[in-house]
């Protein structure tokens, strides 16, 4: 179980985060939904240990991940994987290298065997036979899931995806969609998702938590949060310009 | 603005002494990346030997030019070569190579390093289980000091090659007499503390562009900002270390091997 407790961040003068607590319980899905701008970023990369809090903890399996020394962190981040918003892929190395990099540093596995896994994992993002594709020749669409093949490459126990689906069309989305679900399913994968995607989260989603102003304003299950008579709730959800939330 | 400096030259200090503890980690549990280092190795040799090698020619050459003359009209031309040997071995030929290799290297280490923390590259390492240091600096750091030390020996040797011919052709000595002077006067810690002031070079110049690059903030125009101050501070900084190396050198050998 991840326990988000009390989580205080400020980079300069902007207090990013404000007291956030949240729990997300193993195998579980939780959506965190809110505008932009609001640190649901910073959120995610205190959860994998990327950002220390000013005050607070992150609780990993009943251990306080702030006070992790780098190795302790190291070993925790082989059981975790993460979706960056823009992908992060290496510049200078091809899909291959990039899924296999992991793999490559933690592992003794053969070169062969890599080479099955990664277009094992290419397969299941949709976009096999792109092993010696440099990043550079790749759309935005397609870096997002060599993103997401490298985040599952070592068949992590938490998955962090930072806004998986923007920039893909409908039917990708809905196979990453599918993916995610099929992950969940076959390896109770624990995931953590901020997305802007009402569609996506609702169908992914065993929760979904509002975040707005630094903190957790509303979570609950998709029936829940669809009829939650909080204005902040009702406003996200049917996007309106007007209302208690306002542009950041 | 004193506090800013004393906090860089802190942390670049921090990241000097994380190379090192990243180097014995990563060769001790078997990690150490040769590939990335011979990568970086030819990278580094491959993009500066035609303009170390230019530069150390047309620097002999000048200096032969420069003091040819001179020494000639007072009867001093025996000495031209050994003192061009000594001006290009000792101060020009690590302190150009230098300045070469930090507006060529220092420079696309801070950008590729820059590019790499706001695309979060960098980030995306630490979630992998791998430190930004072991990865992106330890063989940056070696290849450029191991480099510096090898360019260092091109520039003297077409320092030489430049002064000789330049030497025969417009001063009008012979070859044999600036080759007789070379080997009367150099002597072999003139070119070894040569060579260990390009060895901290090279460590300068790497250090201070993966430091750029590192602390790199915003879009395009912070990886522009980081890429210009990596050259700027580390040329500067080479040719402050450059006097604190010479009074250092000159005094141990004076005071040691003579």
């Amino acid at each position: 179980m991840i326990i988000v407790s009390n989580v205080h961040k400020r980079f300069g003068p902007k207090q990013v985060l404000k007291g956030v607590n949240l729990k997300i319980y193993d195998g579980e899905s939780l959506v965190i939904l809110g505008p932009s701008g609001c640190g649901k970023s910073v959120l995610l990369k205190h959860i994998i240990g990327l950002l220390k809090p000013d005050s607070g903890q992150v609780f990993i399996d009943g251990e306080d991940i702030t006070t992790y020394n780098a190795n302790q962190l190291d070993l925790l981040r082989m059981r975790m994987g993460m979706l960056f918003q823009s992908a992060a892929l290496f510049d200078s190395l091809n899909v291959e290298d990039n899924i296999a990099f992991a793999l490559k540093r933690h592992t003794k596995l053969s070169k062969l065997a890599l080479h099955h896994l990664v277009s094992e994992k290419l397969e299941m993002v949709g976009l096999p036979g792109t092993n010696y594709l440099m990043p550079s020749e790749l759309s935005g669409g397609m870096r997002k899931r060599v993103g997401l093949a490298r985040a599952i490459a070592m068949e992590p126990e938490i998955i962090l995806y930072d806004e998986p689906t923007t920039g893909l069309d409908p039917i990708m989305t809905s196979a990453i969609d599918e993916l995610h679900l099929s992950l969940k399913e076959k390896l109770g994968v624990t995931s953590i998702v901020v997305t802007h995607d009402m569609k996506s989260a609702f169908r992914i989603c065993d929760r979904v938590a509002l975040h707005y102003g630094g903190q957790i304003v509303e979570i609950g299950t998709k029936e829940e949060i669809l009829n939650s008579p909080n204005p902040m709730v009702q406003q996200f959800i049917k996007g309106e310009s007007q209302g208690p939330m306002t542009l950041l | 603005m004193i506090k800013s400096f004393i906090e860089a030259a802190g942390e670049q200090t921090i990241l000097l002494m994380q190379t090192f503890y990243w180097t014995i980690q990563s060769l001790r549990n078997g990690k150490f990346s040769f590939k990335n280092l011979i990568n970086q190795m030819s990278i580094i040799g491959v993009d500066s030997f035609m303009m170390v090698a230019i530069s150390g020619f047309a620097l002999g050459a000048v200096l032969v030019v420069q003091i040819g003359f001179q020494f000639a009209n007072m009867g001093a031309q025996s000495y031209v070569g050994g003192v061009v040997a000594l001006s290009m071995t000792r101060e020009i030929a690590p302190l150009m190579t230098a300045i070469v290799v930090a507006g060529r290297i220092g420079s696309s280490m801070a950008a590729e390093i820059g590019t790499m923390k706001i695309t979060e590259q960098i980030d995306a390492l630490e979630t992998m289980a791998t430190n930004p240091v072991d990865y992106l600096v330890v063989p940056r750091f070696w290849a450029c000091t191991f480099m510096l030390f090898l360019l260092t020996v091109v520039s003297n040797a077409f320092g030489m090659v430049g002064g000789s011919i330049t030497a025969v052709y417009q001063v009008g000595l012979t070859f044999e007499s600036f080759k007789d002077s070379i080997l009367y006067l150099l002597k072999i810690q003139d070119l070894l503390g040569g060579l260990l002031k390009a060895v901290i070079f090279g460590g300068i110049i790497s250090i201070i562009g993966c430091y750029k690059g590192f602390t790199t903030e915003g879009g395009a125009e912070g990886v522009g900002k980081s890429t210009t101050s990596a050259v700027v501070i580390a040329i500067m900084l080479i040719i402050a270390v450059n006097f604190f190396l010479t009074v250092g050198i000159t005094n141990f050998t004076s005071a040691y091997l003579q």
